[in-house]
């Protein structure tokens, strides 16, 4: 898998364009913030009618990760759902295509905020994984080292001759990694939000996603 | 209000008409009428009447005088007078000035105006007991409709009056406001129509849209009064090749400030206003009272300036289009247009603001910034004296502003599909529309329209068992609310002085703007430097700061474009071989670009390739207009991206495109290449930015997109993901989606013009003089501070992004210590480190709500 290489505690890791973390040696891929179902719940709290076609896109993507990597386990890590009651309404057609990613390995659902308990989806349902040396949960924490979480959906820019270019964006130390969201409808939150920059070191970097991940220092 | 000195036209025959009361009030003031005024009151009973009066002919009385005398004489329970003003200000302005003659005639009238800024309390008393005369904006009138009281409020409604009408009949809020008259209509079948407009070159084009369809409108003309006085300014100092600041004539500026009592001086753009402000003042040695007014500045600054102004405290006020419209402000005796006038309508307007005497010429004077403007000012002139009005007509009205009409009248109850058509095309601009279309709209408003039937269970509209449409969760009608309005400004951020408990607001700026500054970075807003303190709960903080060369705000503001009738003129100018009509300097400057370069010639088109600012340029001079010369930019730029050539950007303007790109064009036949470039026009409309932009304006108009969510106001969180998003998906997944159609179809209306490109080329037969040049022409010089940027996302980008990152991770040192991508891991952590003052601050997720 190409993409921007580095470790974690010793773990060699690839960050790929597409926003999902690669673990070679585990043959391990981790996707964050998938949110399935959005348009769904926001149509159902009586608000905009979005196009209806944000989880077959999210699905399309991460089916084109696992057909690249052969992952053997992928780990969900948490708001895979925009919530419980919209991993429940996914279309049948939906819901057939998630099983057959799944099929053949192992799938763990990491609980995040917007899914706080188990779906009704096989496989895993965690608050967090340990798998040494690191450890997945949603939201990072303060004390943590070779954590990998997501949530806080974080996005870089780079001012480049006069070109601003904002893309999702991991954010990796050597504490801990922080994942883009990977659902289609997902927004950004700044590097430069003091949330962020507290929970990372002075060196930390942010790889921008694209079609080449590039690394610069974070932004603060 | 207009009626007033000097008193020459009295025409006493007519003065018969005038009941006791407003004749001796009339005669006390020493006032007269204006015939057409008095006209306005014979033809009180047409269903539409539209009047046409230049700026100061008195046009509100004319309008009002009908109501008032009808309310003098007989008592009226309830509103009888609906007045709508495209501004806030002039709702103000109309009501001081309604107010005067009302009290002093001991008249029991009720006059209250309702804008975005009426408190809360009042707006819900005018709700249960309207006044007599009731001033508003389209954008508040819509949402008034939109409440089930509705028929209640306007009950008994026996006039609208619709003021500045030639400013709202350009534009979507126009459209809206109509399709809300259309409703009132339907509670009021006794609606009389007022239309006052300024001098327009097609008043039957307004007339059309006016009334109810197919009803008639008349049409009264004004005394279009003297012919204006305009010159350009002379100067001492010779205008530079290229900016659009002005600074060369400030003195000249001053000394007529000196000269005159009170002068206006326009500028095309709020940044211009802000930095021509702030350099004036540097120069203001004698401490003459001089405000600044425009559309970013906080309410209560420009409040206070209007209040400065009325009062006649102030000798000058630099401005925008804010005070664009027919505000009676003090004693304006000239009027100043820094920059080209970019239309002449809107140039013969502005100078309508001095001298607000009917009989009196107004005095204006046009400053060119550039010597390029000084030909478009030379132009303008002409066709002033000429009497030459510039106009676009417009076409049917857009579909975007349609849905949400349709979502306005869901929130006041259900609705009958059959009869809301048949309201909707009793609206000017809506008169063609087909049912189908209609229907269209109204599936969308309902389902959201996609292929994919997903909202079966969450539909927005239901039908009930009676066949009526009504919200499926009334809750969504406060969310509906929230989004009403057609004007599209972009994300803006609030600016105050840093104070402990949040300090004097000062205006606001572009969130694109705001997030390109870092803590220290100054900038100009309301005439005053300021330093970037930091963000706080989306609002920027500041400091003052004495810095000399600060930075200027983007403000969001309408960028003019140039009439065609006004670029042919300069065209032609071009095309001569000498210029007597010009002053020297400028000639001079012509002169320079026919030895350095050559003048564009008839019958060739000229392209000039340089190097500058790190970027190849490119400038292609087609004066095909300005939409053209941007469709040219797109097409142009996808051939360059196709060829490798890393195209960055483009602008436009009426005369030319300029292209930046990483590597330079060596031969542009080919990519000017007819047949090419017509099936690249078949394609570049799915991917690029100005589709992107046109969508992101349509899909917020229509309803997909709501900027205001009760969770994001409560949050103060922004709108989380962007439009490009949702037109990315549905390009992909359901290419033939309405709100993609409505995008295809603003776009071709305002952006396109294709049918100009095949002229242009059709003119030029491959004839290309392509001269590879050292350095930036005198011609392409303005180009380089053109607004209205496109950047190009292409390979380019991707280019760019890796030559950043090279060299922020060197400069930073990061490169050293983190890996390139290599297999020796550099991070291989024993214990933890410390982490000094990790907090986890928020444990909500950042990503609620779009």
């Amino acid at each position: 898998m190409k993409g921007y290489e580095f470790t974690l505690s010793g773990a060699p890791l690839v960050a790929l364009g597409s926003g999902a973390l690669w673990w070679p040696e585990q043959s391990l891929l981790v996707v964050s913030d998938l949110h399935l179902g959005k348009s769904e719940r926001i149509a159902r709290r009586g608000g905009a009618s979005l196009p209806p076609y944000d989880t077959r896109d999210t699905l399309n993507r991460l089916a084109a990760d696992l057909a690249l990597s052969h992952a053997r386990t992928v780990v969900c890590l948490g708001d895979s759902f925009d919530d419980l009651a919209a991993s429940e309404a996914l279309p049948e057609e939906e819901r057939h295509w998630i099983l057959r990613l799944q099929a053949g390995r192992r799938w763990v659902w990491i609980e995040g905020n917007h899914d706080p308990g188990p779906v009704e989806f096989s496989g895993s349902h965690l608050a967090e994984l340990p798998l040494s040396p690191l450890i997945f949960r949603h939201i990072a924490q303060a004390r943590a080292c070779g954590e990998i979480s997501g949530h806080y959906h974080p996005k870089a820019t780079v001012q480049a001759r006069g070109r601003s270019i904002t893309r999702p964006a991991f954010l990796i130390d050597s504490n801990r990694i922080i994942l883009p969201a990977y659902g289609t409808y997902t927004g950004g939150l700044r590097a430069q939000t003091p949330v962020l920059g507290d929970l990372m070191r002075a060196e930390a970097i942010a790889v921008l996603t694209g079609p080449v991940p590039t690394a610069i220092p974070m932004p603060r | 209000m207009g009626a007033g000195p000097p008193a020459q036209q009295c025409y006493l025959g007519s003065m018969r008409k005038l009941p006791q009361p407003f004749q001796n009030w009339l005669t006390k003031k020493g006032w007269s009428i204006h015939p057409h005024q008095l006209e306005m009151l014979d033809r009180a009973e047409a269903p539409a009447l539209l009047l046409i009066a230049p700026t100061g002919g008195g046009k509100t009385l004319s309008g009002f005088l009908p109501t008032l005398i009808d309310l003098a004489a007989t008592p009226h329970k309830g509103m009888h007078t609906l007045y709508i003003s495209p501004l806030k200000a002039l709702a103000a302005d109309i009501k001081r000035n309604l107010t005067t003659p009302v009290e002093e005639m001991g008249l029991d009238i009720r006059i209250e105006e309702r804008t975005g800024d009426t408190a809360a309390t009042l707006r819900k008393r005018q709700r249960a007991d309207p006044p007599h005369i009731f001033l508003t904006t389209p954008e508040s009138l819509a949402l008034l409709v939109s409440y089930e009281d509705a028929p209640r409020m306007f009950a008994g409604l026996k006039r609208v009056v619709i003021d500045e009408i030639h400013a709202l009949a350009e534009s979507k809020r126009g459209d809206q406001m109509m399709l809300a008259l259309a409703r009132l209509h339907a509670i009021c079948p006794d609606l009389k129509r007022v239309g006052l407009s300024a001098t327009v070159e097609d008043p039957a084009a307004i007339a059309h849209l006016m009334a109810r369809h197919p009803d008639p409108c008349e049409i009264l003309l004004a005394d279009p009064g003297p012919a204006p006085d305009i010159a350009m300014l002379h100067t001492a100092e010779a205008p530079p090749w290229s900016g659009n600041g002005a600074a060369y004539a400030i003195p000249a500026v001053l000394e007529q400030i000196k000269a005159h009592t009170t002068t206006l001086i326009f500028h095309n753009t709020r940044a211009q206003a802000e930095i021509f402000f702030h350099k004036l003042w540097l120069a203001n040695d004698e401490s003459l009272p001089i405000g600044i007014h425009h559309g970013s500045l906080d309410r209560t600054q420009r409040a206070r300036v209007e209040g400065a102004m009325v009062r006649g405290e102030l000798r000058a006020i630099v401005c925008t289009g804010s005070l664009d419209l027919g505000i009676d402000w003090g004693d304006v005796d000239l009027v100043i247009q820094i920059g080209a006038p970019k239309n002449v309508k809107r140039l013969i307007q502005r100078i309508g603001r001095a001298n607000h005497r009917y009989n009196a010429p107004s005095k204006a004077l046009l400053v060119p910034a550039n010597r390029f403007e000084v030909v478009e000012c030379v132009a303008a002139l002409d066709a002033a004296r000429a009497g030459e009005l510039d106009g676009d007509p417009r076409s049917t009205g857009p579909r975007d502003v349609l849905c949400q009409h349709i979502l306005i009248t869901a929130c006041a109850g259900p609705f009958d599909a059959d009869a809301l058509f048949a309201e909707i095309t009793s609206a000017g601009a809506y008169s063609t529309l087909s049912r189908v279309d209609f229907d269209a709209c109204l599936d969308f408003c309902a389902t959201g329209g996609y292929a994919l039937r997903a909202y079966d269970r969450w539909q927005r509209l239901i039908q009930t068992p009676g066949g009526m449409w009504q919200l499926r969760d009334p809750r969504s009608a406060r969310n509906i609310r929230m989004n009403i309005g057609t004007i599209q400004d972009t994300d803006t951020l609030k600016v105050r002085m840093k104070r402990n408990r949040g300090g004097r607001p000062l205006g606001e700026i572009e969130e694109g703007f705001a997030a390109t500054l870092t803590p220290g970075d100054t900038f100009l807003i309301g005439g005053q430097i300021v330093k970037y303190e930091g963000l706080r709960e989306m609002t920027v903080e500041v400091s003052r700061d004495s810095a000399k060369k600060p930075r200027v705000a983007t403000f969001m503001g309408t960028k003019f474009a140039t009439s065609t009738q006004l670029s042919a003129r300069v065209q032609h100018m071009f095309m001569q071989s000498s210029w007597p009509e010009l002053p020297d300097h400028t000639a001079h400057w012509l002169t320079l670009q026919s030895e350095r370069s050559q003048l564009p010639r008839s019958g060739h088109l000229l392209i000039e390739s340089f190097q500058h600012d790190g970027r190849s340029q490119t400038v292609i001079y087609g004066f095909a207009g300005r939409n053209a010369q941007q469709t040219l930019g797109l097409l142009l730029t996808k051939r360059m991206e196709d060829l490798g050539l890393g195209p960055l950007g483009f602008v436009a303007t009426d005369y030319a495109t300029l292209i930046w790109s990483l590597d330079s064009v060596t031969d542009p036949a080919p990519l000017l290449d007819p047949d090419a470039l017509r099936g690249g026009m078949q394609t570049w409309l799915a991917g690029n930015a100005v589709m992107k932009r046109s969508f992101r304006a349509s899909a917020t108009i229509a309803g997909l997109i709501e900027r205001n969510t009760p969770q994001a106001r409560k949050s103060g969180r922004q709108a989380t993901f962007s439009s490009d998003i949702l037109y990315d998906t549905l390009t992909k997944y359901d290419p033939d989606h309405l709100m993609l159609d409505i995008t295809r179809e603003e776009a071709l209306r305002g952006l396109v013009d294709f049918g100009r490109i095949e002229e242009m080329l059709l003119r030029t037969q491959g004839r290309i003089d392509h001269l590879t040049l050292p350095r930036v022409t005198p011609l392409a010089a303005p180009m380089f501070l053109e607004m209205g940027r496109v950047p190009v996302k292409g390979a380019a980008e991707e280019r760019l992004l890796a030559e950043e990152s090279r060299r922020l991770m060197e400069y930073s040192g990061l490169a050293q210590i983190t890996p390139a991508p290599s297999d020796t891991p550099r991070w291989r952590v024993g214990p933890c480190p410390p982490l000094a003052a990790a907090r986890v601050l928020f444990q909500t997720c950042p990503d609620e709500g779009i």
